[in-house]
């Protein structure tokens, strides 16, 4: 049986890690590449890399920094942030990424997806939706959540698994850094109106909110920073909670 | 110590690849030189991609009469996904193109079961169909990493060595003698990634010849 992954996402800004609350505010909390060689010791799933400032500031990926991070990481690794052309991820996968994360360039470029999913298969290329909500429903934000683009999250997951992506990680803006659960409700909209795999994001506090962002957001992984940075929690513990609620995972 | 020769068809990173069969005690070349195919005791043919342009790129650079003749020849080679893939005939991927053709059979969609999702992305289980000696000393139905939509089918039954239970089930593990796939990574899939390398570094030519 496929298990459920447990993916920690590591948040790079400048020289270093962060983590913030609502992509904000953020707090520094030490080098990628120390917490690589912690996580390849404790047998992690898998892990997320984004370069949190990158399309902000109109900067490509650092690829000497992706190149040496991917040289440490025993496990795969999903790398985004400044993403923009097909030179770009194919220079990231160049470099030893396993997945591309694609986020702002596709809303204005979908074609991006197409052209990469052609290119080098559609499992390396993994979809970020960041959404908020408004009113009653909820809204795609693109450039670090500093950008609406009038976007249904639904309807744009289902136009980027379309065009190619493989995997679509959907992170709520509104319970980043919160630590108070994931966003549920439009993750099992989202996971229920796509058939590749969605990896929830943002929001988890502790192993309940890990479960439920399975169970009742129906997610295939679950994507988290603050829990495994700020608290003793550890991606191995969320997994023994999981396989404690009969959920598959890997121990 | 063993000299494996990492296929590099400027597809994909081969990095992690040749760190790990470092870590596991061989001595790794990334090349596509056919002499270095020649002279290396073993070869791994990696692999992440689509199916058609990893093809266009191993013919243009001269590599698949080379990688056919070594392998016909005797010389244990595994394929790593995709490279799995590309020693079928022909793949659904690229149209029914043309692959390498050293194990009869072709490459098919995953077909999802309900609750299924595809592209299979993640760990699943790895259960032998016999001996299978790239899995000695790993336990049956462990954990390996997958990411794929596509999945070879050979003729011959004889010819799968593992399977993996989703979408019905599919192949995780071909063999016909020294020539040999996986669907999934061992150099991503850690303790009992290393553990399969280790067990291919230790074949030799002539313990699987039939």
């Amino acid at each position: 049986m496929l298990k459920i992954r447990i993916i920690p996402t590591l948040l790079h800004k400048d020289v270093g890690l962060v983590k913030g609350v609502r992509f904000a505010s953020d707090r520094r909390v030490g080098s990628a590449l120390q917490a690589i060689k912690v996580y390849n010791r404790r047998g992690v799933d898998e892990l997320a890399f984004f370069d949190i400032t990158a399309s902000v500031d109109g900067r490509s990926p650092d690829l000497a920094l992706i190149d040496e991070l991917a040289d440490e990481c025993f496990m795969p690794l999903t790398v985004g942030g400044g993403v923009r052309s097909l030179g770009d991820v194919q220079a990231l996968l160049g470099v030893g990424a396993d997945k591309v994360a694609l986020n702002s360039a596709i809303i204005e470029n979908e074609t991006l997806i197409s052209d990469a999913a052609m290119k080098h298969g559609v499992q390396c290329v993994v979809a970020v939706i960041d959404v908020k909500r408004e009113g009653e429903g909820w809204r795609v934000f693109s450039h670090c959540g500093q950008r609406a683009t009038g976007l249904d999250p639904v309807e744009w997951a289902q136009r980027c698994e379309k065009l190619g992506a493989g995997e679509i990680i959907l992170q709520s803006i509104d319970q980043d850094g919160t630590m108070e659960g994931y966003d549920l409700e439009i993750t099992r909209r989202v996971c229920e109106a796509v058939s590749v795999p969605v990896i929830a994001s943002g929001g988890a506090g502790n192993y309940e909110h890990v479960a439920q962002a399975c169970i009742e957001g129906k997610a295939s992984a679950a994507a988290a920073a603050s829990i495994y940075t700020f608290t003793e929690m550890t991606p191995r513990e969320a997994k023994q909670h999981l396989r404690e609620k009969g959920l598959p995972v890997r121990l | 110590m063993k000299r494996v020769a990492i296929i590099d068809y400027q597809l994909c990173n081969l990095d992690s690849i040749a760190r790990a069969v470092e870590a596991c005690g061989g001595q790794s070349v990334k090349t596509n030189a056919p002499a270095d195919l020649e002279t290396a005791d073993l070869l791994i043919l990696p692999g992440v991609g689509h199916f058609g342009a990893a093809m266009d790129n191993l013919e243009a650079l001269g590599l698949v009469d080379a990688i056919r003749g070594q392998a016909e020849a005797g010389k244990p080679l595994m394929g790593i996904c995709l490279g799995m893939q590309m020693l079928a005939q022909r793949s659904a991927e690229a149209d029914g193109r043309m692959g390498l053709g050293l194990i009869p059979g072709e490459v098919v969609r995953l077909k999802e079961h309900a609750g299924e999702r595809v592209p299979h992305m993640g760990w699943n289980a790895v259960d032998p169909v016999g001996e299978e000696p790239l899995l000695n000393g790993v336990a049956p139905g462990a954990d390996f990493y997958f990411v794929h939509s596509y999945h070879f089918v050979p003729e011959n039954a004889a010819h799968v060595a593992a399977t993996t239970p989703y979408c019905g089930r599919f192949n995780a593990i071909v063999r016909d003698g020294a020539v040999m796939g996986t669907q999934f990574h061992p150099e991503k899939s850690q303790t009992v990634g290393f553990a399969l390398l280790r067990n291919f570094l230790g074949i030799e030519p002539k313990a699987l010849a039939a």
